[in-house]
C-alpha cells in the first residue's frame, strides 16, 4: 500500500528547455508530416516565432528531471508495476523553441480499487514560461499494479 | 466549412508499431522506462514483449486533431489508457464531434477521439475541446 500522507506532496519544479534539435526528434519519433513542426519557416508562417511544442510534449518534462521516477522511489513503487492510465491537458499558451517551461506538480489523490489490487496516483502540474505565464494544466492518473 | 454534430474528422492510420519508433519515442519523450526498450526487462517485470509508451499514442491522437484544426485552436485534450499496444499493433486515430458550443463568443467543439489497433480494440479513448 501505498502511504496516504503523500497526498497533497509537491515535487520539485522540473525546468524543460524548448530546444529546435529535441522537437524535430519528437516529430520524427511520432511520424508528425506537418511543415510547422519541423520547419522554421512554415512555423513562422503559421505565426510562431519558432517550432512549436506539439500538444503532448511537455510530459517530458518530469521524465528529463528525473522528477517522476523519483516520486516512485518516494512511495516505494518499481517502475516496472506503474501505467498510465490517463493523461490529460488544458492548454492556456502556445510553447515554441526558445521558450523555458518549468513544471510544478504535487499529488492530489492516492486511491485503490480491487481490495488494493491497483492503486492509482493522480498527479496534478502546472506549467509556466520564462515570463511566469501560465501554458498548460495538465493532470496524470499513473496505476500501480500489485 | 461549418462543423456540425455527428461529423468525423479525417482519420490517421498509423503503420504497425516497430521497436524501432519505440526506441526513437523513449528518447525522444524522455520515457527510458526498459519495459518498453529491452524485451528482458519487459519479461523481467511478467509481460511476454516490450508495449509502446501510452505516451505514443496519445501524441498520434494529438496527431489527428492538429491535422484537422490548428493547434492554437486546442484547448482541452484528454484520454484514457484503455490497453496496451504491442509491436505490430497498427493504430488507427479517429474522431467525431459530440457537440458545438460557444464560450464567451468563440465557437468550439467538443471532440470525442479514439486509437484502436488492427482488430478494432479501443487502446486509447478521450475527448477534446477544440476551439473553431
Amino acid at each position: 500500500m501505498i502511504d496516504r500522507q503523500w497526498v497533497g506532496h509537491q515535487l520539485p519544479p522540473s525546468e524543460l528547455p524548448i530546444e529546435y534539435t529535441r522537437l524535430r526528434f519528437f516529430a520524427k519519433a511520432i511520424g508528425e508530416t506537418q511543415a510547422i513542426y519541423t520547419d522554421v519557416d512554415a512555423a513562422r508562417a503559421a505565426g510562431y516565432p519558432h517550432l512549436p511544442a506539439p500538444p503532448t510534449f511537455l510530459f517530458a518534462a518530469e521524465l528529463d528531471s528525473g522528477a517522476l521516477e523519483a516520486l516512485f522511489a518516494l512511495l516505494g513503487v518499481p517502475l516496472s508495476k506503474v501505467l498510465h492510465g490517463e493523461q490529460s491537458y488544458t492548454y492556456h499558451r502556445a510553447v515554441c523553441v526558445g521558450d523555458t517551461v518549468t513544471v510544478r506538480s504535487h499529488i492530489e489523490d492516492i486511491y485503490d480499487k480491487k481490495n488494493g489490487a491497483l492503486e492509482f496516483i493522480v498527479k496534478a502540474s502546472r506549467a509556466s514560461n520564462q515570463h511566469g505565464e501560465l501554458v498548460a494544466e495538465m493532470r496524470s492518473v499513473l496505476v500501480c499494479r500489485h | 466549412m461549418m462543423v456540425q454534430v455527428g461529423d468525423e474528422l479525417p482519420p490517421l492510420q498509423l503503420p504497425p508499431i516497430s521497436r524501432t519508433v519505440l526506441a526513437l519515442f523513449a528518447g525522444a519523450s524522455g520515457d527510458h522506462n526498459p519495459i518498453h526498450l529491452d524485451v528482458d526487462a519487459a519479461r523481467g517485470s511478467g509481460v511476454p514483449d516490450v508495449f509502446a509508451q501510452g505516451m505514443l499514442g496519445m501524441a498520434w491522437v494529438g496527431r489527428l486533431l492538429t491535422q484537422w484544426r490548428p493547434q492554437a485552436g486546442l484547448r482541452h485534450f484528454g484520454v484514457r489508457f484503455q490497453g496496451l499496444m504491442h509491436v505490430g499493433d497498427a493504430i488507427r486515430c479517429t474522431g467525431r464531434v459530440l457537440e458545438t458550443f460557444s464560450d464567451e463568443g468563440v465557437l468550439c467543439a467538443r471532440i470525442e477521439v479514439l486509437g484502436s489497433d488492427q482488430a478494432g480494440t479501443p487502446k486509447i479513448a478521450g475527448e477534446a475541446v477544440v476551439a473553431l
